[in-house]
């Protein structure tokens, strides 16, 4: 089991976190045009990479935020985790 | 009632404390801190299985987990429990042990005639021969092989013990309290760092207890006691006997197994049996210690043939003989430890010794003492069926394949010993790649992936001053780091005896003309030749090897013949062993009972019970309830003798026609706040929310991004900035995680704020033509009239005293209403509903009628959008805006989604108007047409409605609404049903949706 740490709740076990898919996927702002390409690849496509991979995890059974985990996937060494408002280098 | 193999004086059982038992039947006698085999072997039993394949009699070999034999059905406080080993499992009285895998009897066993027929079973048997004609593999080959080769039997008894988890957290978690576990844990603990020591034995120490050697002029025993004793006094300590950490995990989570009670003959009520401890340590020792092996040679399974250390343990701590005429046969100094004990016990043993002459510490002592040596000697095989008799022994050349000289020798016992072997399954669980140590010819830990060290035997050291140095070495720098103090410990002075260097020698040479089995690994029956046959049939990685012989496999993971399977590998192979690699090492370490792993999730603990404010007056008022996730709702009301059918059409019905009362509180509702809610909705459902005024309730539409459904419900703007969501019960964790993605993630600049409130209100529907008629005489002070409450109005008011909120929304396609109170004051709305109701002959209705309810009025619910429907799949394309963005729409428009032909929702009606459609049914043109059956849709919901006296279904087909008027099959294969039904509307009742507006 994962120990994984909430930025705002510290380390926790993966038992309270739900999994969320890649952080860094960006959907295509709402409102604008988007082209076929670019909205299939928003909805569809994703890397499956073997190492690091910045994640997105919510803190469900604990304050509900969604974080940003920087996992190898691995060995599931946790690298980083950050709010999602910041950036994960 | 006599022990004929139990000693006067040795041993550190209880004495004072008789405890009976039976084996096989037979009523034994042992003493408090016995092992089921020492009793046994105290009375001198050793027959105590039958091997798995060739059903040859097998007896106790180790004495301790190594044990590959001596696996028993054990019934005991009420259990039986099956595979137990004997060398673990503690004494109790009233416990009754048999033999597994024998039948009639272990004694005479007709399965042994696998025995005589051995060369007809060799490795692969089973591939080879049942491998034709394929269809019979499951049904005829498969359970007859599983029979005859079973081992014990699970009990299908309700298991009534307690199991807990436990969840823990430590600076320190040392696994093992031989010398080096204790030596570590007593220097953290002494750095004030927080430790727990687990020992899977009963007692403390580990090698402590047996060998004979003395710390600052302490014998190893006491010096261990003196350690433990301190160590439970501190505060920061937790020290666990019978607990054996047996998995590694990620991020230093190891899961340490608790026999919590089994070994007590009174526990209280609450005391659980097993315990299972998830331990996240910031620092592991791993001081498992070795395990001996054995070298291999002819008939080496036959009972009476021991590990050398577990002989000298039975003695040390049993106070217990293996045998009166014991063979000694090694490769090492260690069994000379076992042997100068076989002689203070006025025993007189043969050393067997494989190396040639030559001199140490331990071999002149028992030299010294007398005792028969024999050096280039090994023994060639083993005489005797049941038990050992004697052996065939051999004077070695000096190229160790040939013999100078043969001869035999009466024995009982024979203790072998093929040097050490450390525990490395935990450190190889945590990621840690092992090495190979030429000096000890067997793996040791190598570089980390985890915060794991081992320590001692575990980690290579076989000397006890190296593994006490180690010991506090490690645990005073692990621990230091993470308390920041360390304590000065002077390393105490030690008395051993120095071994001298072990020889190469794992496998005994056959002379030309015999051919007895040699076995490797005793659990899986596998010999020296099926390695070999493995191996010449083209296998050659590790991994397949194990798995076409079975080397290695089954509850002891071979612990005892791994190794020697890897030198016969690299021999045949002529590789070094590094290169053939080990095998991988899983958890759990020794077998687990299942109640242990499931712990108190069980029965009503399986998972949380959700009960609506109103559960009691359901019970009472003869509920039948049905599980919605976590939440027990009303599926009907029984009345008299009443079916699930009767009932719930007679509480549909009265919706119909009068009026009837659900309890909606399961219903998912999240409150959402902020200024920008308005545009959150709007990005959220398909629909328009803009223009939504204060005191209005719409029903909504939400999609995931690739277009497919994800829920539905309504929204009623209950202030300027503040809505009132509601989601399906099954939705409704999933929807608020949904908002709060996109909230927090992808529009942060919307200033909104989400909250589920579900638990915090009660709800109630009012459904049915006189539904307004309870509502005025629920609010008198209300106008409660289509004008000032319309459809989709919604209103704040006081019910008798307590606030409460007014939706005139409906599901049920009738009239209705739904009120919220405060969950506190749920009951009190519900028994004030069903008195004013009484006079317009309302009936409470659960979930079966609102079922049948909305399914003729063609409401979509879970069988609709079930992950797969698109809105213009379920007629709701009304709902989709044209005109603005939202969650999902650049899907709607893929090609797929589009064509004319695509499956979308119809109503069915069987054409005799009587046989009911099963739910799954596929609906087919041709019922009678070659498989396979073309598909053109399936049947998503039934109910019989009330309305129309028949059977009425939805389904999702293809062509939708234009196969309207045509007949087709709906098959069930599973109910083994086929009924001709015709196509309709979805809209089976009040098409134009008079009666909401009523």
């Amino acid at each position: 089991m994962l120990y994984i740490k909430c930025p705002y709740c510290g380390l926790r076990a993966q038992k309270e976190f739900s999994y969320g898919g890649d952080a860094t996927v960006k959907r295509p702002n709402i409102n604008e045009e988007v082209s076929s390409e670019d909205w299939d690849n928003f909805v569809y496509m994703r890397k499956s990479p073997r190492g690091k991979h910045i994640e997105l995890w919510q803190h469900i059974a604990g304050c509900r935020q969604w974080i940003k985990v920087q996992r190898d996937t691995a060995t599931h060494e946790i690298f980083q985790t950050a709010k999602v408002t910041e950036e994960i280098r | 009632m006599s022990q004929p193999f139990r000693l006067n004086k040795e041993g550190l059982i209880n004495r004072n404390k008789k405890i009976s038992f039976t084996f096989n039947g037979k009523k034994l006698f042992g003493y408090e801190g016995d092992t089921i085999a020492s009793a046994l072997i105290a009375n001198g039993i050793h027959l105590v299985g039958r091997s798995f394949k060739y059903h040859r009699p097998r007896g106790f070999f180790g004495a301790g987990v190594e044990e590959p034999n001596a696996k028993l059905q054990v019934e005991f406080n009420g259990h039986s429990e099956p595979n137990v080993n004997a060398t673990e499992m503690e004494l109790v009285e009233g416990l009754s042990a048999t033999s597994q895998n024998c039948w009639p009897s272990v004694n005479f066993d007709i399965g042994a005639i696998n025995n005589f027929l051995k060369m007809f079973f060799p490795a692969g048997f089973y591939y080879k021969t049942f491998m034709w004609p394929k269809s019979f593999w499951y049904k005829i080959y498969e359970p007859f092989i599983r029979k005859a080769a079973g081992l014990g039997v699970a009990s299908i008894e309700k298991d009534k013990e307690r199991y807990e988890h436990k969840f823990e957290y430590c600076d320190l978690l040392v696994t093992g309290s031989g010398p080096s576990g204790l030596a570590s844990a007593y220097a953290a603990a002494k750095n004030g760092a927080k430790v727990i020591l687990a020992e899977d034995k009963p007692r403390f120490g580990g090698t402590l207890l047996t060998d004979d050697v003395s710390i600052d002029n302490l014998s190893g025993k006491d010096w261990a006691e003196k350690i433990i004793t301190e160590l439970k006094s501190m505060p920061n300590v937790t020290v666990k006997n019978r607990s054996q950490v047996f998995g590694y995990y990620d991020h230093n989570m190891l899961v340490m197994f608790e026999r919590v009670s089994d070994h007590l003959e009174k526990k209280s009520k609450f005391t659980p049996r097993q315990r299972l401890w998830y331990i996240r340590a910031k620092e592991t020792i791993l001081s498992t210690g070795s395990i001996e092996r054995p070298i291999v040679f002819g008939n080496n399974d036959t009972p009476g043939i021991f590990l050398s250390a577990a002989a000298k343990e039975y003695m040390k701590v049993y106070g217990v003989l293996v045998g009166k005429k014991p063979l000694i046969f090694t490769n090492n100094d260690s069994a000379y430890e076992t042997a100068l004990e076989f002689k203070k016990n006025n025993v007189e043993p043969i050393i067997l010794d494989t190396r040639e002459e030559h001199s140490s510490e331990l071999i002149d002592e028992a030299k010294s003492k007398g005792i028969d040596i024999r050096f280039s000697h090994g023994v060639i095989v083993a005489n005797g069926y049941k038990k050992v008799k004697s052996a065939k022994i051999g004077k070695l050349n000096k190229d160790k394949n040939s013999f100078e000289k043969i001869e035999t020798v009466d024995c009982d016992c024979i203790c072998v010993s093929g040097f050490w072997t450390p525990s490395v399954h935990l450190a190889s669980q945590s990621g840690n790649k092992l090495k190979y140590e030429e000096k000890i010819d067997a793996f040791i830990p190598d570089k980390k992936k985890q915060h794991e060290t081992s320590v001692g035997a575990a980690n290579g050291s076989f000397t006890l001053e190296e593994s006490l140095k180690n010991g506090f070495e490690n645990g005073s720098n692990l621990s230091a780091k993470i308390t920041d103090t360390k304590t000065e410990i002077a390393i105490p002075n030690v008395n051993e005896k120095k071994y001298g260097v072990h020889d190469k020698f794992w496998c005994m040479p056959l002379p030309k003309n015999e051919n007895p089995k040699r076995f490797v690994d005793f659990q899986n029956d596998v010999s020296v030749s099926d390695i070999e046959i493995a191996l010449r049939e083209g296998y050659r990685s590790i991994e397949h090897v194990k798995r076409y012989t079975t080397l290695g496999m089954a509850t002891d993971q071979g612990r005892t013949s791994n190794l020697n399977g890897l030198q016969l590998v690299s021999n045949i192979e002529n590789k070094i062993v590094p290169e053939v690699g080990h095998t991988t090492f899983r958890p759990p370490f020794t077998p687990i009972t299942i109640g242990t792993i499931v712990g108190r999730e069980v029965g009503m603990e399986y998972m949380p019970t959700r009960k609506t404010p109103m559960h009691e007056w359901h019970e009472k008022n003869n509920a039948v309830f049905v599980d919605a996730g976590a939440w027990k709702r009303p599926r009907y009301y029984k009345q008299g003798n009443e079916t699930l059918f009767e009932a719930s059409k007679r509480e549909a019905k009265n919706v119909r026609e009068n009026v009837g009362i659900c309890d909606v509180t399961t219903l998912g509702k999240i409150d959402i706040k902020g200024p920008d809610a308005a545009e959150f909705l709007n990005r959220v459902y398909t629909n328009a929310w803009m223009k939504l005024p204060v005191g209005k309730a719409r029903y909504g539409l939400m999609l995931r991004e690739d277009g497919i459904v994800m829920d539905d419900g309504t929204t009623t703007r209950i202030s300027e900035n503040h809505y009132h969501m509601t989601t399906t019960t099954a939705q409704a964790a999933n929807v608020l995680s949904h908002l709060e993605y996109y909230l927090q993630i992808v529009w942060p600049e919307l200033n909104v704020n989400v909250v589920s409130t579900t638990e915090q209100w009660a709800g109630a529907a009012i459904a049915g033509p006189k539904s307004r008629d309870i509502l005025s005489k629920l609010y008198p002070d209300l106008d409660v009239s289509n004008n000032a409450l319309p459809f989709m109005g919604y209103k704040e008011a006081e019910f008798f005293g307590v606030p409460s909120r007014i939706f005139r929304i409906s599901f049920s396609g009738e009239l209705a209403y739904e009120i919220n109170v405060k969950s506190d004051h749920g009951m009190f709305m519900w028994e004030k509903m069903m008195e004013v109701g009484k006079e317009f002959g309302n009936q409470p209705y659960g979930t079966e009628a609102l079922s049948t309810l909305r399914i003729e009025m063609g409401h979509v619910a879970g069988p609709e959008l079930d992950g797969r429907t698109i809105p213009s799949d379920v007629s709701l394309n009304g709902l989709v805006s044209k005109k603005k963005d939202f969650i999902g729409k650049n899907s709607l428009g893929r090609e797929a989604f589009n064509v004319e032909s695509r499956q979308k929702i119809v109503g069915l009606i069987p054409i005799d108007r009587k046989s009911s459609i099963p739910e799954g049914s596929h609906i087919v043109q041709d019922q009678n047409a070659k498989l396979p059956n073309p598909k053109l849709g399936h049947v998503s919901s039934s109910c019989w409605s009330v309305e129309n006296n028949n059977p009425f279904s939805l389904a999702i087909m293809k062509d939708g609404k234009n196969m309207i008027g045509k007949k087709f099959f709906a098959v069930s294969p599973l109910k083994n049903k086929s009924i001709e039904v015709e196509v309709i509307s979805s809209h089976y009742v009040d098409p134009e949706g008079k009666r909401v507006r009523s």
